[in-house]
């Protein structure tokens, strides 16, 4: 039996639940296919250990776009907002960063941060003007590209001679010398170098760390919020609001491959044999999943099959779940502290070290951490008296060099405790159980091709009208009828459903 | 180090297992760099070689053309991917000139497809295009294998030349048809013979293991003593390719990957190979470019012209008019005296709508008479058909001259 759909859209990932909903609430009759058992994708709240409970691979929300929000009247309830960073030093003379403030430094980097919080906001406010829009094709006549393209000049020029100048030399540069440069507090600058290459394959010294950096102050101006109930209840109200837009969700339903019929998109067929027909096919997977094993090299050109190929996407970032008899105890923090986000990197040269091993596919043994403590403030994901660690920890290889044993997992285990345990040295005798998902369980467990959330590394010749390749920065992929909508696409990862939203509105103008 | 990879790093020294043959024959000892391979100009006198092809037989070695393999399951869906025509007319034992494009309908290069046996094939080319064929396989199951240098390859070229290979022992002969190939015995060793050419004459290419170059050289030219059979260089050759109307890289088209500016590279519509390109396949390279272009119009078009005097065009500017206000319109890309069409020749390149079949344009000829220079505008017509091709090329049975 088959269905026919106005708009099919392949996994059920934040993107594509906001944009299969956008398209449901422009009249399409759409259906989502989701290869899990819970939609998100990678924003899902699951059971690790029995009672406890955690945001499974996405934890910290900065990014959810208001045109989003405001479009599908989405109703978000937050655990923690504007959330304080604490980064950890190893004197215990911990530092304290929110907006353009950074407390337990000395007044000039105090007064440098300033300067410099404020410079970046400026510059990622730029960049936030582009996340929300289709990005302009490069040599067309096409006049709507023409003018995006003349605006992003203009405002590029707007900046002033000197922020013009100052934008174009940190543009394509490194995190580390800039920070280096500027502040005298290592913690400080370990803080700003993590914030840089977190969920990247790349060390503060790596050039492109400025734009991921600006990246994620981009979103919303670098806020940190925690949404109650994790993040799976963003999911869930994406998906309430899709389902009563109209949109038909089925979970279970790993797509096989896309049908293609004379050179166009057909429809799909799921592993278990169903097809479905549709002339539209939206995919939420990352492109090199979506060109190579969904739709088949062979039904696209040679050239644009081998950039898709060389797309880099090696994930670096592993999540770490426990679950913890108690909070531990921290010295030099305040038991509210505990609602914060703190970070283990205690200065640039840390992190740059800490990425060293990676390279040659083995695990930092003194890895950088960003935690929270998700329980602190939502009771719902632990039982009573307990609570949940949740933490991104770098770097572990996507493909390590012995390969991910069980054991190999062990043992990076074991390196993550003892770098929290040095901050926090009762950790050990706290935990009642844990979970570590390295990149390769998350590109198995996500469908993530390298298990890097940003589908694909953040970077100038990956940015934009490039993104996720030249010729196919639009949303539309070179065979009639397919599209991307995912963090493949521009702008990238992080739970904004900027990806999403542009492609449905690509979809849509593209059909009036 | 590999001998392969000594090989790679002595360019314009590698010889071909022909080589100790034509060095016998060697006069002039000019000789070029073909892919690595030392490659006569030619060997007693060009002009004697050129009319070896068009009166009796002549014999150029082409083991340096550049030769892939092309197998496995998906060999043919993987070729019709590749190149612009429908590779599944392509028959086992046939042969097919192809041309393959970049994702903007560009040409990367021109050649011939040889399907040996079923699902296993040749492409053979004048560069060499082994990243461009390794990244066309992701997603096919295919093995692509560069084998230059293990085939030994003649062309074998000329009226006389379907009477020589009778001489040699060739069973066959009389029902293999133009872009036929088959394969017979020879000393015990396979010998491939297929009727293809680049001369637009009747004619041979014979296939065979390096190690049984040499004996068949000294047969072939045992079989031939009486059909006046001749061993010729590259520019011999060259002259009949023009009397021929075929293309070559470098002169009609450049590669498209060796272009950096735009504008520089051609596609198949341009060059006049529109029979090449199936719009009915749903997807091959550069479909989506080439089908925009059919659409909205070729920039370029490729003229082949019968030039007045007796001045061979090299290098001249193509102009629609002789005077007045006559801006160039295209420039002529070979150019030669055809001496069996006794006609002055030249293909080139103008801009559309310029060059329709028929029309007159003006060709600026610069010429040397005892140092000075000399200027004429010539008119030339554009003609459809190509400059030399006679009967016997296609005749069936091949004609016992």
């Amino acid at each position: 039996m088959t269905d026919r759909y106005d708009a099919i859209v392949i996994g059920a990932g934040h993107n594509g639940l906001v944009c299969s909903a956008l398209l449901a609430k422009a009249g399409y009759k759409v259906l989502v296919l989701e290869a899990n058992t819970q939609v998100g994708g990678a924003a899902v709240t699951r059971e690790f250990a029995p009672g406890f409970s955690v945001s499974a691979c996405a934890h910290l929300l900065y990014q959810l776009q208001p045109e989003v929000i405001r479009d599908l009247s989405l109703r978000v309830k937050f655990a923690s907002e504007d959330m304080t960073t604490i980064a950890l030093a190893a004197d215990g003379k911990h530092i304290r960063m929110r907006g353009d403030s950074v407390e337990g430094v000395s007044d000039d980097d105090a007064a440098s941060y300033r300067s410099f919080d404020k410079r970046m906001q400026r510059f990622a406010k730029l960049l936030r003007t582009y996340l929300n829009k289709t990005p302009p094709r490069l040599g067309t006549r096409k006049l709507r590209d023409l003018v995006t393209l003349a605006r992003l000049g203009f405002d590029v020029r707007r900046l002033g001679k000197t922020e013009m100048r100052e934008f174009f030399r940190l543009i394509g540069m490194n995190i580390h010398d800039e920070v280096d440069e500027r502040f005298e507090s290592p913690t400080l600058k370990g803080a700003i170098c993590l914030d840089a290459i977190l969920g990247t394959h790349l060390g503060p010294r790596s050039p492109n760390t400025i734009l991921t950096y600006l990246y994620r102050l981009a979103g919303n101006g670098g806020q940190v919020a925690v949404p109650l109930g994790g993040m799976g209840s963003v999911a869930d109200e994406l998906a309430s609001t899709a389902r009563s837009a109209g949109v038909t969700i089925r979970t279970d339903m790993p797509v096989k491959r896309i049908v293609v019929d004379n050179g166009r998109v057909r429809g799909v067929e799921t592993s278990s044999g169903e097809s479905f027909e549709s002339h539209n096919v939206i995919s939420n997977a990352d492109p090199k999943r979506t060109i190579f094993e969904l739709l088949g090299a062979r039904h696209v050109e040679t050239g644009f099959a081998r950039r898709i190929e060389n797309i880099r996407m090696q994930g670096n970032a592993a999540k770490l779940h426990l679950a913890l008899d108690g909070l531990p105890d921290i010295p030099g923090l305040m038991k509210k502290d505990f609602a914060e986000r703190i970070v283990i990197a205690p200065d640039e040269h840390y992190v740059e070290r800490a990425f060293n091993p990676v390279k040659y596919g083995a695990c930092s043994p003194q890895p950088v951490i960003e935690m929270t403590f998700p329980s602190f403030r939502d009771s719902s994901l632990a039982p009573t008296g307990k609570h949940v660690l949740s933490a991104v920890v770098q770097y572990a290889p996507y493909a390590s060099k012995d390969g991910w044993s069980d054991a190999a997992r062990d043992t990076f285990l074991k390196d993550v405790i003892k770098t929290i345990a040095a901050y926090a040295p009762d950790i050990e005798s706290r935990i009642s159980a844990s979970e570590l998902l390295t990149p390769a369980d998350i590109e198995r467990e996500f469908h993530i091709t390298g298990g890097h959330w940003h589908h694909g590394e953040l970077t100038l010749d990956q940015f934009l009208f490039v993104r996720p390749v030249g010729g196919a920065a639009q949303y539309r992929m070179p065979i009639d009828g397919l599209y991307l909508c995912g963090a493949g696409a521009h702008p990238g990862g992080g739970i904004s459903g900027a990806a999403g939203r542009n492609a449905a509105r690509e979809i849509l103008r593209e059909k009036s | 180090m590999s001998p392969r990879s000594k090989h790679e790093v002595q360019q314009g020294r590698l010889r071909s297992p022909f080589h100790s043959r034509m060095q016998a024959l060697d006069t002039l000892n000019t000789w070029h760099e073909w892919k690595g391979y030392t490659s006569p100009d030619a060997l007693y006198c060009e002009d004697l070689e050129y009319f070896a092809i068009r009166n009796s037989t002549a014999v150029f070695d082409l083991t340096p053309m550049t030769k892939y393999r092309i197998t496995g399951a998906d060999a043919e869906a993987y070729l019709n991917r590749l190149l612009t025509r429908d590779m599944s007319k392509i028959a086992p034992g046939r042969v097919a000139y192809a041309v393959w494009c970049d994702d903007q309908g560009k040409v990367i290069d021109d050649g011939t497809i040889f399907h040996l046996r079923k699902g296993e094939y040749r492409l053979c080319s004048q560069e060499r295009h082994y990243a461009w064929l390794l990244a066309a396989a992701l997603g096919f199951d295919v093995s692509i294998e560069h084998e230059t240098e293990d085939v030994a390859a003649l062309a074998v070229q000329g009226p006389t030349s379907a009477s020589v290979l009778r001489n040699l022992g060739v069973a066959g002969l009389d029902e293999l048809k133009p872009f036929n190939l088959i394969h017979v015995d020879f000393q015990g060793e396979q010998l491939m013979v297929s009727r293809t050419g680049f001369t637009g004459d009747l004619g041979y290419e014979l296939w065979i293991t390096p190690d049984k170059a040499e004996a068949l050289w000294d047969a072939l030219f045992e079989a031939g003593r009486l059909h006046g059979i001749r061993a010729i260089g590259t520019t011999a050759l060259e002259a009949a390719r023009i009397e021929a109307g075929f293309l070559a890289a470098y002169h009609e088209f450049l590669p498209a990957d060796e272009t950096v500016r735009t504008g520089r590279s051609r596609s198949p519509l341009e060059l006049g190979l529109d029979w090449l390109v199936d719009f009915k396949k749903p997807n091959f390279n550069g479909r989506r470019a080439l089908a925009e272009e059919k659409r909205s119009g070729s920039t370029w078009r490729l003229v082949k012209l019968d030039i007045e005097g007796n001045k061979p065009a090299h290098n001249a500017y193509i102009y629609a008019k002789a005077r007045g206000n006559r801006s160039e319109i295209g420039f002529i890309t070979s150019a030669a005296w055809s001496p069996v069409c006794k006609q002055n020749i030249a293909l080139g390149t103008v801009r559309t709508p310029h060059g329709k079949p028929g029309s007159t344009v003006w060709v600026e000829i610069y010429y040397q008479r005892e140092m000075h220079w000399a200027r004429k505008m010539a008119k030339a017509t554009v003609v459809d058909k190509a400059f030399w091709f006679p009967p016997r090329r296609s005749a069936m049975p091949p004609g016992p001259y």
